[in-house]
């Protein structure tokens, strides 16, 4: 008496829900006649019984989840055997079944969930059965899987030496490569497929109580652990989940191109130039209602104003007031060299990479001419098409991870360079206004800026006094007419 | 009103929900071949059909007969195609339901020379051409790889990736030509080659290359574009702005549209440009204008991207119907010839059935036979290190 199982009506699916059946009980069915429709995770497909003859039992109720695989209906086509005959999925045509579909029937019959097999061999065959599939090829390849999965444990059990483990071939070389016997290794899964974890536990096994490997009597066993810890802890030892990973555990990544750079770079700063970092936090809603204004500003059409250049302007302006900022120790000559002129870099995240473009004679330039070489800098750099010129002799550097959602950082400053500022999200925040019983909270625009220095020429006063002035313009760029 | 007035619709904004062009789709428009009407009644003669009339004159009741049984026998073969694949028997199938009289009326055309190059939805051509259809069916269970040998019936084997096949058809039509089957004048030995493709196709490089190459080689080939208006979920309307036949005008050889639904304008325009390639004058493009009934295949869901009422309207235009309607009530069948020719269907069904649930599963080694023609000591060494492989798995 065939059962009829959930086939895979898509490509790869693994699950159906019964959504309603077409028949019931008693019915009689033609072969092809629809008897269920079940919803999948790509549509709403109907299936047709391959077999004439009597619904003798349903095998699952509308709304269950079934896994591709599990016999939903019983038919009863008039073969007269029991479960076992072998009707299977021959038609109903005269000529005898074919050893295959035998072999498929006799298979299949041994991945009902409820197959009496001991606790846990029922829910393992059934795995199974989801894991391959069900599909045209379904008896030969069940059968095997099966047979190998649930005799597994005994095989293991018995420690048969010549045991050869089920891998994939990179696996098998991941364990090669590591000078690990694969056939040594005890697959965690249920599948009794060995994976890279697998091996990573194997080799990790020596410094693990929780993973065997070092038996040199044969495979270990999952029983054996069990043994073995029972005694110490108790019954309530901790199991540690068998966490599977797919894909490389870790990956190897040449250094070269902008990374290689930029790692030079910054080790070279990094333990060059004794860093300090500072950090304001500053109300700038003033300097929004500017750049609300200046958008506004048929003048400065076209252009990209946002917070970026108001304070990349107000950096032109606080360096003149603290010259001693922009310039750079020398080494060799044993020098300060001060810079009469502000090279403004941008740090800029790029395909490629970070990248420090900088604005040449920045100092010189009107906000118009700041905004165009910001939108060129920043288009050249999204394009990847930064030259080496525009990335070297700056003075002095910005890098916005406010655009990033972040408040601050301790920037790494720009080799060749003793300064760099930091600039934060800008966000609404609460902020106290007014003062005596005026004094109130207020939602008002505000940020964090941050300004590591080289405090082998910048002391802290200097560095205070810098950050103080970029922040007094950002608060009330109005100063800037006062210091300009 | 036909394709050609469509407004431009690339100028018209691409929404997510796609609407239906307006005009009636099933209309293909004053260019469009047609023989038998949709109510199965014949069209009077007009310019567009008259030059082709002449290859309906040798097609007697008998013939007509045997197209409507083909186009029978081939739905019901499809139809258990796809109920195999519900029922897990096989990976996949590609339903050519509405395509019958397209497939059927090429097929019939062409002679046991002509060498056909499938798609994966050419179950109605393979069925004229002789192979069995159970050689489908093992192809998308997976027990073979291809399904069968394509010199047996000129046959090639199938074409999943979209649009190859129209090269490999115009180089073996080249080769025909450098072999000198074209031309001659002698009815068995004049080879035309087809090459078989949907309008999802011509959007490929493939597909245009090849018209290049045909063209300019004169290349006995017929293109066969089966515009079943539904590229998996984009339609025409997103898919050109000219309709395929025409795209023919600009490589410098015919185009021609023919209703695909319609078994006697398939044949006769088919034939009329089988044998101008056979005798030298070179290539022609097809558009079967027809409909995709179903999905596209047994993994997609159709109802998710088009309106039911559409495939009504083309339902009212199916291909058996009207072959079946015109035979009738010209006296040649009756419902008993139906009825009997259905049961034979039925029985033909239950055959290929029977022959895909018992396939066996092939060796693991048969998967390294064809991979060279000849023994290839990487291969054998590969064949048996996989050998050994498997042997692992065996307690």
């Amino acid at each position: 008496m065939p059962e009829f199982k959930l086939p895979d009506p898509g490509e790869g699916l693994v699950e159906a829900t019964i959504i309603q059946w077409k028949v019931a009980v008693g019915d009689t069915v033609k072969t092809n006649d629809i008897v269920v429709e079940v919803e999948t995770a790509k549509s709403l497909v109907e299936l047709p019984i391959p077999w004439d003859g009597t619904v003798t039992e349903l095998l699952a109720a509308e709304g269950d989840e079934v896994e591709v695989g599990t016999p939903i209906v019983l038919i009863d086509n008039g073969d007269g055997g029991g479960a076992s005959g072998g009707g299977g999925a021959a038609a109903s045509g005269g000529n005898d079944p074919a050893e295959v579909t035998d072999e498929a029937t006799a298979a299949s019959d041994d991945l009902v969930p409820t197959a009496p097999e001991g606790g846990q061999g029922g829910t393992e065959s059934k795995r199974e059965a989801m894991l391959v599939g069900y599909g045209a090829i379904e008896g030969s390849t069940t059968r095997r899987k099966r047979r190998r999965g649930a005799s597994g444990a005994e095989a293991e059990a018995d420690a048969t030496p010549q045991r050869k483990a089920k891998a994939s071939p990179p696996v098998r070389k991941y364990a090669q490569d590591r000078g690990v016997d694969i056939n040594q290794v005890t697959a965690a899964g249920p599948t009794g497929i060995v994976r890279r974890s697998d091996i990573d536990a194997f080799v990790d096994g020596g410094s693990s109580p929780a993973a065997p490997g070092d038996d040199p009597g044969g495979a270990p066993t999952a029983p054996e652990v069990e043994g073995a810890s029972a005694p110490a802890t108790g019954a309530s030892a901790y199991q540690r989940p068998v966490l599977d990973r797919s894909g490389e555990r870790e990956e190897r990544i040449d250094v070269k191109g902008v990374r290689k750079m930029t790692a030079q770079a910054m080790v070279g700063s990094a333990f060059s130039a004794p860093h300090v970092t500072e950090f304001i936090t500053v109300d700038v809603t003033r300097t929004m209602e500017l750049i609300e204004r200046l958008k506004a500003d048929r003048a400065l059409r076209d252009l990209r104003i946002n917070p970026l250049l108001v304070l990349a302007k107000a950096m032109t302006v606080a360096v003149r007031r603290n010259p001693g900022v922009n310039a750079v120790w020398d080494e060799d000559a044993q020098q300060i060299v001060q810079r009469n002129y502000l090279n403004l870099g941008i740090a800029a995240a790029t395909p490629r990479g970070l990248v420090v473009p900088n604005i040449k004679d920045a100092d010189l330039m009107d906000l118009r001419q700041l905004a165009e070489a910001m939108t060129d800098l920043v288009a050249t750099a999204k394009a990847g098409r930064t030259q080496p010129a525009d990335m070297s002799g700056g003075t002095i550097t910005i890098t916005n991870v406010g655009v990033f959602g972040v408040d601050t950082g301790t920037p790494i400053i720009n080799p060749g360079e003793s300064a760099i500022v930091c600039f934060g999200a800008v966000r609404r925040m609460p902020w106290v206004v007014g003062s005596g019983e005026q004094e109130r909270i207020e939602p008002r625009w505000v940020t964090q800026l941050a300004v590591s220095f080289d405090h082998r020429l910048i002391d802290g006063e200097l560095g205070s006094m810098f950050l103080a002035d970029l922040a007094a313009l950002l608060e009330d760029p109005a100063r800037a007419l006062a210091w300009a | 009103m036909s394709d050609d007035e469509v407004a431009p619709s690339s100028t018209a904004p691409v929404t997510q929900d796609h609407q239906p062009p307006e005009r009636d789709i099933t209309d293909g428009g004053p260019d469009m071949v047609q023989f038998l009407a949709a109510d199965g009644t014949r069209v009077e003669l007009t310019a567009t059909n008259e030059p082709y009339a002449a290859y309906l004159e040798d097609v007697d009741q008998a013939a007509m007969k045997d197209m409507l049984r083909d186009l029978i026998m081939v739905r019901r073969v499809d139809a258990e195609g796809f109920a195999l694949q519900r029922q897990g028997e096989l990976g996949l199938w590609p339903s050519l339901l509405g395509q019958e009289a397209a497939q059927v009326g090429a097929g019939r055309a062409m002679r046991p020379q002509d060498y056909a190059f499938p798609g994966y939805r050419e179950h109605g051509v393979a069925w004229c051409k002789g192979v069995p259809p159970e050689n489908l069916l093992g192809m998308f269970r997976g027990v073979n790889h291809g399904g069968w040998d394509s010199n047996e019936n000129n046959f090639h084997l199938y074409t999943i990736v979209i649009g190859n096949q129209m090269l490999h058809a115009v180089g073996y039509a080249m080769g025909a030509a450098r072999d000198g089957d074209v031309g001659t004048g002698d009815p068995d030995r004049d080879t035309a080659v087809m090459a078989f493709t949907g309008d999802g196709g011509t959007a490929q490089g493939d597909f245009n290359e090849s018209l290049v190459f045909a063209s300019v080689t004169n290349a006995p080939v017929v293109f066969y574009v089966q515009n079943n208006h539904w590229a998996i979920s984009e339609p025409n309307d997103r898919q050109f702005t000219i309709p395929p036949y025409r795209r023919a005008d600009g490589f410098g050889f015919p185009g021609i549209r023919v209703d695909g639904n319609d078994v006697l304008a398939s044949y006769a325009v088919t034939r009329h440009a089988l044998e101008r390639a056979r005798s030298g004058q070179g290539p022609t493009l097809i558009e079967a204008f027809t409909y995709r009934m179903g999905a596209h295949t047994t993994s997609d869901d159709p109802t998710k991207y088009r309106i039911s009422a559409e495939v009504d309207a083309w339902k009212a235009k199916d291909p058996i119907d009207r072959m079946t309607a015109y035979l009738t009530s010209e006296g040649v069948i009756d419902d008993a010839w139906v009825e009997q020719t259905e049961g034979e269907a039925d029985q033909l069904a239950a055959r290929i059935r029977k022959a895909c649930q018992t396939m066996p599963d092939p060796p693991h080694e048969e998967m390294f036979a064809h991979v060279y023609a000849e023994p290839h000591t990487l291969i054998e060494r590969e064949s048996a290190l996989f050998a050994d492989y498997q042997a692992g798995f065996e307690d």
